[in-house]
């Protein structure tokens, strides 16, 4: 993007933003050419009969997902989410009011599929769907992460998520797709990852990781990758090979995995946590890209399956892969899919498990030990990424997902402070990258939707001298990477939990 | 006009019932195929029957969201509630104890009604947003519930009508032995305006009080890593294919 994008003015008073109509009106981000949408099976561009077909799919998804069905009737305009999304609160655009998102589609519901909207439409604020109102969806509903911070306070739980989903896969069906989200998918069914990283790149990184480690520590910690019989397949964001800050996550993890001595493994053949099938709402695609995770699982013969630091690769596994591929406990007798993985897998252990759960397992049963003074140059906050904190849970009690991260952060350093509780826990504010927004081509947005985190990072930063947000979600490391310089902080005081665990752990001299 | 009453509260009920229970119908047979409970979400039935029950009476959600909304909504809906059950009086004989015992009750619940729906239409015509996504249903909407609330308690306070006349009205409504209505032009338009909100019940956001029971976001459990859920369509996948990626 060649224009300088400049950070918005931090409100005084975080007081609710008057509105500015028409403010992020636009084309969108860049829409998915021909190639990228023919390999996954969608129409390679506009058809022609996008009218009828939009309604045709809007029609199949009202009668295949209740949430969708649900949240196009309960609605009642109270007005409870209006001032909640991070977007609205950035850009201070009326349509990037919850309500007014899902409204965009929601008109035309009830144009064709309600008898009011059909006999007054303009009663009931029910509309035609022309071409302005398809390009709006796709301008708008790309300007939503499917963060749910809107569902935690409506009071009928709608979730604006699940109607920028059902949007976006109206909209791929039309061909009319995202070229980044897009384009990513197509790379994970040819490669295996988000990245387009090759097997033989992947296990050059591994054994350069492996010579690094050796460098700092003088012990010999392993990336093992394709082991069969391990009893742990790591499942990680493809970021964390080789972006900072990730990479240092991913040597915790394999500290962590040695200083317990779990035999661990990587797989060339599914090397990618994040699901942007997801992004998209396309269950299909979801399901396709989750499939590789199972297929790597029974060929290898592990045992466990564990995640790495990622959030919205976290809900699908927790949430999402128990339905789509059995990796989970469970399965009736009968599910003969299910079971095949099932049978195989451990389940004195939860399927799949978060990094966190395993790290915490372990500091729990005490075969963890650390060097607390090895973080004392940091003063460290905590940013829960929003799907790990509304799309899923850790520990198997609600709520683990906020404490477990937490607990591990207060083990291994000293100082740790809070934001304000307005933005934490089930309240987060999404780092405004997520959701398939995470791309160049909307820059603009994403320094906007970073607003009320900045703000509360500046208040924290000014209040205890914090220099370091921790996170868990690839997403948010590369979001903040980018954005925080904008906002005149200092990129490197983002970083993963498990940076602050690889800087701590004892390694191999443990008493 | 006691026929043409008689038949439109017949029409209204009739449509209400069938038209709610057509939409629950779909509702109950649409598949949630994905596990989306929001946080703090409940591990077990016994949590979810608790949120649902803290959000059906205690409104919690909206409660963490806007204090104004959920005060004047709260009182909307709770003494609308009251009033509702104030108006058994007219379907029961001999009146039920504890109906009787509300009546004083009920009739403040009339005034503090009027007061929420007005607060309500006041932040839609007041607060920026909340006017910006009102469409002129949503206006319209609570000005009938002003107008049920203020043709009813006029009859309370301001010009009787003939009480146990209605109330045989009813009766007779009831159990088929028609009987004449007082005429009483505020109770016409008391009845009248009531059967309108019971034909658009089912073909309106009022909808919105069977749908809060649907809402995969509050009534499923979070137990998707111990038990395995999967929809009758996304099960057809998997007879398809060996359930490898291609």
């Amino acid at each position: 993007m060649s224009e300088t994008v400049t950070a918005p003015a931090y409100r005084i008073i975080p007081i609710i933003p008057a509105l500015k109509p028409g403010a992020m009106e636009g084309k969108g981000p860049y829409v998915a050419n021909d190639k990228i949408q023919g390999a996954l099976g969608f129409p390679e561009q506009l058809v022609e009969d996008w009218h009828d077909r939009a309604l045709a799919k809007m029609g199949e998804l009202l009668g295949k997902y209740r949430s969708l069905k649900v949240y196009m009737d309960a609605c009642v305009h109270c007005g409870a989410c209006s001032d909640k999304c991070h977007y609205f609160i950035g850009t201070q655009d009326p349509k990037n009011m919850p309500v007014a998102r899902q409204d965009l589609m929601r008109s035309v519901y009830r144009r064709y599929f309600t008898l009011p909207g059909k006999i007054f439409p303009k009663l009931v604020g029910a509309r035609d769907l022309t071409r302005e109102v398809l390009d709006e969806w796709y301008n708008y509903f790309h300007q939503c992460s499917e963060c749910r911070r809107c569902s935690v306070f409506c009071p009928y739980g709608i979730d604006t998520a699940e109607v920028t989903m059902a949007a976006r896969e109206i909209l791929d069906s039309v061909g009319y797709g995202q070229k980044y989200s897009n384009e990513i998918i197509g790379k994970v069914h040819k490669i295996g990852n988000n990245l387009g990283l090759p097997a033989a790149a992947l296990k050059d990184t591994l054994e350069g990781l492996e010579e690094d480690v050796k460098e700092a520590t003088g012990i010999d910690v392993r990336f093992p990758i394709d082991v069969k019989g391990a009893e742990v397949l790591l499942i990680t964001p493809s970021a964390d090979f080789f972006a900072e800050p990730h990479i240092d996550s991913l040597i915790g993890y394999a500290k962590v995995f040695h200083a317990t001595g779990t035999s661990w493994t990587l797989s060339s053949m599914s090397s990618e946590a994040g699901n942007f099938g997801m992004f998209i709402g396309n269950y299909e695609q979801l399901r396709k890209i989750a499939l590789r995770i199972r297929q790597a699982a029974l060929e290898l013969g592990v045992k466990r399956i564990v995640v790495g630091e990622c959030g919205h690769a976290w809900r699908v596994a927790y949430s999402f892969w128990n339905t789509l591929s059995g990796v989970g406990d469970g399965a009736d007798e009968t599910d003969q899919f299910a079971m095949m993985l099932q049978k195989q897998l451990d389940h004195r252990y939860k399927q799949p498990m978060h990094i966190c759960e395993f790290t915490w397992d372990m500091i729990e049963q005490g075969a963890l030990s650390f060097d607390k003074e090895a973080n004392d140059k940091h003063i460290i906050t905590f940013h829960d990424s929003c799907n790990v904190a509304r799309g899923s849970s850790m520990g198997g009690y609600p709520g683990g997902q906020f404490d477990i991260p937490r607990n591990i952060i207060k083990t291994v350093a000293n100082n740790f402070v809070e934001m304000s509780p307005s933005t934490t826990h089930e309240r987060t504010f999404c780092c405004g990258g997520g959701g398939g927004l995470l791309t160049d081509d909307l820059l603009d947005l994403r320094v906007k939707g970073a607003l009320p985190r900045m703000e509360v990072l500046q208040q924290v930063v000014d209040e205890h001298g914090v220099n370091f947000m921790a996170c868990i979600c690839a997403i948010c490391k590369a979001q903040f990477t980018k954005v925080m310089p904008i906002y005149g902080f200092d990129r490197k005081m983002i970083g993963g939990v498990h940076q602050l665990v690889s800087n701590a752990i004892r390694l191999g001299d443990k008493q | 006009m006691s026929t043409l009453f008689a038949i439109l509260l017949y029409l209204a009920t009739l449509v209400f019932v069938v038209g709610t229970l057509y939409r629950i119908g779909v509702y109950t047979r649409t598949p949630a195929p994905l596990k989306i409970p929001t946080t703090p979400a409940p591990n077990t039935s016994t949590g979810v029957v608790l949120r649902m029950t803290r959000e059906v009476l205690f409104f919690e959600s909206l409660f963490k969201a806007n204090l104004w909304t959920w005060g004047l909504g709260w009182l909307f809906h709770a003494s609308l509630a009251l009033v509702l059950l104030r108006h058994l009086r007219y379907f029961t004989e001999p009146v039920w104890g504890w109906v009787a015992f509300i009546q004083p009750f009920g009739m403040y619940a009339g005034i503090i009604m009027l007061f929420g729906v007005t607060g309500l239409e006041a932040r839609r015509l007041f607060v920026e947003r909340i006017r910006y996504i009102s469409t002129p249903s949503d206006h319209l909407m609570l000005v009938l519930f002003i107008a049920i609330a203020l043709s009813g308690l006029t009859m309370k306070f301001l010009s009787h009508t003939d009480v146990v006349a209605v109330k045989s009205f009813i009766l007779g409504l009831m159990y088929f032995d028609s009987q004449p209505l007082p005429v009483h032009i505020g109770l016409y338009l008391h009845l009248f305006l009531v059967a309108l909100l019971l034909l658009i019940f089912p073909v309106s956001k009022l909808l919105h009080a069977p749908g809060l029971f649907f809402s995969p976001g509050r009534n499923q459990v979070d137990d998707s890593r111990e038990k395995r859920h999967i929809s009758s369509w996304a099960r057809l996948m998997e007879s398809n294919d060996t359930g490898k990626a291609k």
